[in-house]
């Protein structure tokens, strides 16, 4: 093992397993000692209307209710349009839509409040199902070769349509933030975030000021897997509209029920595949994919990209077409969630590859490794791998820790009793940091490093740790370029006031782009180093010169720089009786490249290949007749525990990466991506494969009742 | 009315508040215990867990006039001691703290499972945390830490 990957004690351990963190629910005063008042949302009940009116009743003094006449600036959330209002405008678009906020000193007295507005509306019929969308909000379209022509010499055509339902992210802390007007007329904003900048963007809009009139700190954060990614932008819009209106420091934090219904979660998908083999090997693909955006766009576009560039799967195919679109449907906005798009298609692409090898009679694994891309082949999007696809030492990799070529055979053998066993695998990628052109062009990142005159680094970024590790990870970057005990090195939660604009905490790219950063500024500091002085070095983003650009017009170039690698197997054994699966066996194998720490890292790797399969499995979220989210509470919406999965391995294969810090590669979403495909692989196969082609996800016990209720057993 | 009387971390406290009022909000409220965590409010995820009496409780499934006269153990109690010192060693050799949210209500979770048994198996240590949840760690880093620390423990429990 490298010495970098080495593990050391957190920099945060102290103080989150002391119970001292404070996380922004925690404040008791705002920090120039005034009292926070308590801000809580007024939601749509229905899902499409125009409201006509909103009943406020008579307001106690030192209360205020809040709405979109009182944004001082734009009433649109900057995200990647700006189709998101901060408060409704005359109509709402899905059930739990913020119409207005109540805001006052007493919690209590503010529920109190909330419940007695009256609002009338006059309903229109909503659109839920994507299926039944009108309108797209993206609509792109790509793809190489001759999709046509390979169509019609092939010797046989297959088609199927998969679906994917919601995800929640479930981060165990809600949403919540706090906006503090300070004495010299700035605005500051903190909370539970990723993306400090992108909420100091969003909040100068809607407050109509310049960049110094607001600042936006990143407080401890309590997990966010992308949900924290734009949606505290439009909270953070909201709370600052209040406190202007209030002249006095607000916080609105979600109870769980808010936060599973109104916030943004993985986008449901619909994925209709057509593929064209020839001579036992797939010599095309079309791909449509339909993913639900919800009511408003937020960041439909860039996951929507994320999906359709994966489309394709881990598979050399000669001829390629793909047609993505994000629909809009009167639901909850969806947004990111690690993965991003990925998941989705991935399943999709996997399923279908898995049938094709059923029907031609080879197994699955063989027909999958046999298409397997290389080094130097090229992407969906006309680019290159660059570098090493270590996909097919991966799989051995695997198969040498579970068996799982001895087993895939064992288990296609015909099954009778009450319990039955399957074994799937998946392979798949997560292209390392932002889609195409997007660190280049638009999030151009900066990093500094300000050593003090008692010679302690602070390193100046603006990427959060959400639990990720990046205020540990990135000094032992710096403190190893410095040869300076880790002690020497800090990080702290950046707040945009005293740190430049390194990019968002998400894409998996705060490791390997900002960290490269950082380990490059460490040189340039070390090399001008003075003893005793105070001194500050800066480092900008420089796209690497091997890169094909890409345009987004044509999907056309390198997507991404390099890419993380993913093989999973999933072992089951199914109660027939009861439609109760049980992971047997749950091994990830993922190349992230360089560990720059072997515990955080395989703590990455084990919490994301859970979420997987929970997203495989029991995460069912779903919407009722009217548009209103059922699954509202951790009884109803199902996440892992400690006894779900309790064989579970993360292997870490290293393929380093030359361009980022000492190898590492992208690597928080990696993990997510390929378990749905292998787990319901796996049901499938104890079910019987060929007899039950499973094409859905999440797939449920009730799921597995009514395979079995078909089969008449 | 009288004020509810119970111990706090080993302290003696009165609460002057309605005997409906929820255990975890006026830890955090009235008492300053804010490493109790809100999750859910439903008793669903463990975030709010207290030791009551020795026993791992819910704090927002629990009003104030049932903790009349009884001990209630929260992390700001619970960290002075030795077994905190042991337990958070162990989770720190295997950094099985991410985003620290679920961690208080974790570590009391371990304390419950190592005082009722000081060798449990790893089923035992995953029974015993299956009422808090984590979304982070996927829990092996966790369930080995609490493993760990019953292995290092040398009597302390």
């Amino acid at each position: 093992m490298d010495k970098i990957s080495q593990s050391v004690v957190k920099k945060d351990h102290a103080p989150k397993i002391e119970g001292r963190s404070v996380y922004v629910g925690d404040y008791v005063t705002a920090r120039d000692g005034r009292p926070i008042l308590t801000g809580k949302l007024l939601h749509a009940k229905v899902a499409r209307a125009r409201v006509l009116s909103v009943q406020v009743p008579e307001l106690p003094a030192g209360y205020f209710y809040v709405d979109a006449k009182d944004v001082p600036g734009d009433n649109n959330v900057n995200i990647v349009l700006d189709d998101t209002p901060v408060y409704c405008r005359e109509t709402v678009e899905y059930i739990g839509e913020p119409i207005g906020m109540v805001v006052g000193p007493d919690e209590k007295e503010v529920q109190r409040i909330l419940s007695g507005i009256k609002v009338n509306y006059e309903e229109l019929e909503p659109i839920l199902d994507l299926r039944a969308a009108e309108e797209a909000f993206f609509d792109y379209e790509f793809g190489h070769g001759d999709v046509e022509q390979a169509f019609r010499e092939a010797d046989k055509v297959y088609e199927e349509e998969f679906e994917t339902g919601y995800q929640d992210q479930t981060y165990l802390e809600t949403q919540g933030m706090m906006a503090e007007p300070e004495a010299d007329g700035r605005m500051f904003v903190h909370g539970s975030s990723q993306c400090a900048y992108y909420i100091h963007g969003a909040v100068m809009r809607v407050l109509g000021c310049g960049p110094t009139g607001v600042h936006v700190l990143q407080d401890v954060t309590g997990g966010g897997f992308g949900g924290k990614e734009a949606f505290p932008s439009i909270l953070g819009a909201q709370v600052a509209v209040a406190a202007c209106k209030a002249k006095a420091p607000v916080r609105c934090v979600f109870d769980r029920r808010e936060d599973l219904e109104y916030t943004s979660k993985r986008h449901p998908s619909l994925c209709r595949y057509k593929m064209a083999v020839k001579d036992g090997r797939v010599i095309a693909v079309d791909c449509d994919v339909i993913f639900n955006a919800g009511a408003y766009s937020t960041l439909s576009a860039v996951v929507l990209q994320r999906g359709i560039i994966a489309a394709p799967g881990v598979y050399n195919i000669p001829n390629v077409h793909v047609r993505g679109r994000a629909v809009k449907t009167n639901t909850t906005p969806c947004g990111a969630y690690r993965g991003f798009g990925g998941p989705q298609t991935f399943f999709a692409m996997e399923r279908m590859m898995d049938h094709v090898a059923q029907d031609l009679g080879v197994d699955e694994i063989a027909f999958k490794e046999a298409h397997l891309v290389k080094q130097g082949d090229m992407t969906s999007t006309q680019g290159r791998y660059h570098f090493p696809v270590p996909l097919q030492a991966m799989i051995d990799e695997v198969d040498a820790k579970c068996q799982l070529k001895r087993k895939h055979e064992e288990y296609k053998k015909r099954q009778t009793g009450r319990f039955r066993r399957g074994i799937g695998m998946s392979a798949y990628f997560h292209g390392a940091g932002f889609t195409g052109s997007g660190e280049r062009d638009l999030i151009k990142a900066v990093a500094k490093l300000r050593k003090y005159a008692d010679g302690t680094v602070e390193i100046l970024a603006s990427n959060g740790d959400i639990g990720q590790g990046v205020r540990t990870t990135f000094p032992k970057i710096v403190a190893n370029e410095l040869n300076l005990p880790l002690d020497k090195v800090y990080y702290d939660h950046p707040d945009t006031a005293r740190v430049p604009d390194s990019g968002p905490t998400v894409a998996s790219r705060s490791l390997m782009v900002v960290g490269e950063l950082l380990r490059r500024a460490a040189i340039k500091l070390r090399t001008v180093w003075v003893e005793g002085q105070e001194q500050e070095v800066e480092e900008r983003f420089q796209e690497p010169d091997f890169m094909i650009p890409f345009y987004l017009d044509k999907f056309q170039g390198d997507a991404y720089p390099t890419y993380a690698w993913g093989v999973d197997a999933i072992e089951v054994e199914v109660d027939t009786f009861t439609g109760v699966t049980r992971v047997l066996n749950a091994v990830g194998n993922f190349d992230v490249g360089t560990p720059i720490d072997y515990n955080i890292v395989v703590g990455q790797m084990e919490g994301g290949f859970l979420q997987g399969i929970g997203y495989a499995s029991i995460e069912k979220m779903d919407y009722d007749a009217k548009g209103r989210i059922r699954n509202n509470s951790f009884s109803d919406y199902l996440i892992p525990t400690t006894k779900d999965v309790p064989n579970l391995t993360a292997m870490l294969h290293v393929e380093k990466y030359p361009y980022g810090p000492y190898g590492a590669k992208g690597a928080g979403e990696l993990p997510l991506v390929g378990a749905t495909a292998a787990y319901v692989a796996a049901v499938e196969q104890a079910l019987g494969a060929g007899k039950h082609p499973l094409r859905h996800a999440p797939f449920t016990a009730e799921d597995t009742v009514k395979e079995l209720t078909k089969e008449g057993n | 009315m009288d004020a509810i009387k119970f111990i706090l971390n080993g302290g003696e406290v009165a609460y002057e508040g309605a005997a409906t009022d929820r255990l975890l909000d006026v830890l955090r409220d009235c008492f300053g215990c804010k490493s109790v965590k809100c999750g859910c409010k439903e008793g669903e995820c463990g975030a709010c867990s207290v030791l009551i009496d020795g026993r791992l409780i819910n704090s927002c499934c629990v009003a104030m006039g049932a903790v009349e006269g009884a001990s209630v153990l929260t992390l700001e109690g619970y960290r002075e001691t030795e077994r905190f010192a042991a337990l958070s060693k162990a989770f720190s050799e295997l950094s099985a703290v991410q985003c620290g949210f679920c961690i208080p209500g974790m570590v009391l979770a371990a304390e419950s499972v190592l005082a009722k048994n000081p060798h449990p198996s790893e089923a035992e240590i995953r029974e015993g945390l299956s009422g808090n949840l984590c979304r982070c760690t996927g829990y092996n880093a966790i369930v080995n830490a609490v493993n760990n620390a019953a292995k290092e423990a040398n009597g302390l429990w």
